[in-house]
């Protein structure tokens, strides 16, 4: 059962952390490669606090509000910069977060911090802490998809110079949805440095951060439930299969490359295909 | 009554090129004012100018005695302006019902927690199906645009700016690239939406449908105003003549 529960923790976390880069980069159509700096920081806020023996309920939103400043201050880029120039700008944030926090002695230097005390939750408990928050976030994102919110990120998404002509103020939108993203994946870092009771610089470098891209990709960039499938079955199975956790970037960028050659808009594009196919004939 | 849009003084340089020099212009409310000019008269920045892409060096723009000046584009478009751009920029994801359904609701899309609000949209589809009906797109509504001609593509960009209830329309060479019937069809449509009491400043180089539909002509040349007045006595004077054909 333990085992069980281990699996359900890991693909909570990744659901909610795959969907806050769903948020930025498939609603808003902002893309970013350093998406795994946002968790570090809320994994380095929840370390932190939590080897001060501060309860893990009280962490959680701090590790979101640090994460979401920094997300603050990224989403000013994104105004300033787009497209491949954001891509390496957010690229750039990630060898920061790392190059900063290896300097760090207080945040564990090269080792980390480790020996983070279990939560009063106990393990059960705190996997449904995980579900829930990331079921709530994908309640969330699926209302924002049915919104008018949803409606502007579309079209910020598809040509933000039109969004301007059409009287939308695209740069509080672009901001809204960094501070919102980056903030869920501060959340997702506290609940991984709960999870792993230890934290360190190379579990939230750009490996990470393409890790995430490719579980969007696969599910499909934009779709809550395919970003949800694949990010449940990604985050799990290098546990499973031996090989796949030998090879891992290997294997998330072979996925990623086929994806983008042969099915751009993911899992979620060839069901929608394919139930196409079946309700014309 | 307080002009519907005074633009004055407006200088813009481009590094050592003055693409508009001391350029100014005064519309009424209920104007169809053609703005022509021949090619590098700067017409495209000064509408720049107007909607707040470019940023003038100096001068400024009033819209019914507010001052845009200091505006960026979508603050202007909520205070009344809307433009049909030159080259047709449809949103591709979305239907022609969703491009103007999108702009239609822009009290809805103000910012972004008013929006996290709002979910209905029927109101704004259906306002904005009666606008693709006033504009000829009534048979392609739930078109993808990608898949649509230009000459729809052109009335989809008026529809998209009539959806903002603009006190002035800015339109920059709605015609361009359009054969002769459907240029004409269009500048019919553009006559009618001014007949029906919209202000309209329209950038056009088809000046033989300028001066078939617009009472009044503003001619600018090398950046600086050359002549605005009635449409017919202007085009006759020596220095339009010239400005369009050069000296003899």
């Amino acid at each position: 059962m333990a085992y069980e529960i281990t699996l359900l923790t890991t693909m909570a976390i990744s659901v909610l952390f795959a969907l806050s880069l769903n948020f930025i980069t498939g609603f808003c159509g902002q893309i970013s490669l350093g998406h795994a700096a946002f968790m570090g920081v809320g994994a380095y806020t929840a370390a932190t606090m939590m080897k001060a023996s501060i309860s893990l309920l009280f962490v959680i939103p701090v590790a979101a509000v640090f994460a979401g400043v920094l997300g603050l201050l990224v989403g000013f880029a994104s105004l300033r910069v787009r497209h491949d120039f954001l891509a390496i700008t957010t690229m750039g944030v990630v060898f920061l977060f790392v190059g900063v926090v290896r300097q760090q002695e207080f945040l564990g230097g090269e080792i980390g911090i480790s020996g983070i005390q279990q939560s009063v939750l106990g393990r059960t408990g705190f996997m449904l802490l995980c579900v829930v928050l990331a079921g709530v976030f994908a309640g969330f994102s699926l209302l924002v998809k049915r919104s008018w919110l949803g409606f502007v990120f579309d079209s910020i998404a598809d040509n933000e110079d039109v969004s301007q002509v059409l009287g939308i103020d695209v740069a509080k939108y672009k901001l809204f949805a960094f501070v919102v993203g980056t903030a869920t994946a501060g959340t997702a870092g506290a609940l991984y440095a709960q999870h792993y009771r230890f934290v360190g610089p190379d579990s939230f470098g750009f490996v990470e951060s393409i890790s995430v891209l490719a579980m969007v990709v696969v599910g499909g960039i934009g779709s809550v439930w395919g970003v949800m499938f694949a990010a449940a079955v990604l985050s799990v199975l290098p546990l499973l299969i031996q090989f796949v956790d030998d090879y891992k970037i290997l294997v998330y960028s072979a996925l990623l490359f086929s994806m983008m050659r042969f099915s751009p808009d993911g899992l979620a594009g060839i069901v929608q295909r394919l139930l196409n196919r079946v309700r014309n004939r | 009554m307080k002009p519907v849009l005074e633009v004055k003084n407006v200088t813009v340089r481009f590094g050592g090129v003055t693409a508009v020099d001391d350029a100014s212009l005064t519309m009424q409310g209920g104007d169809l004012i053609g703005f022509v000019g021949p090619n590098g008269a700067g017409k495209t920045t000064l509408m720049r100018v107007i909607t707040g892409i470019v940023r003038p060096h100096e001068g400024s723009v009033w819209l019914e005695g507010k001052d845009l000046t200091k505006l960026a584009t979508n603050q202007r478009i909520r205070a009344g302006l809307a433009l049909a751009q030159q080259i047709v920029q449809p949103l591709r994801k979305m239907s022609l019902l969703e491009n103007v359904a999108l702009a239609c609701g822009f009290s809805k899309t103000a910012n972004p927690f008013k929006a996290l609000k709002s979910f209905d949209k029927s109101a704004e589809k259906a306002t904005a199906r009666e606008l693709l009906r006033r504009v000829g797109l009534q048979d392609v509504v739930d078109a993808e645009p990608s898949k649509l001609p230009l000459g729809y593509l052109k009335r989809l960009e008026v529809a998209r700016a009539l959806a903002l209830k603009p006190k002035l329309l800015l339109l920059d060479e709605p015609l361009a690239g359009l054969n002769q019937s459907e240029a004409s069809s269009l500048a019919d449509l553009i006559k009618t939406l001014n007949q029906d009491g919209l202000s309209i400043l329209l950038i056009e180089h088809n000046l033989r449908e300028v001066l078939r539909i617009c009472p009044q002509v503003y001619v600018q040349d090398l950046g600086k105003s050359l002549a605005f007045g009635n449409s017919n006595e202007i085009m006759n004077q020596p220095e339009v003549i010239k400005a369009y054909l050069g000296e003899s």
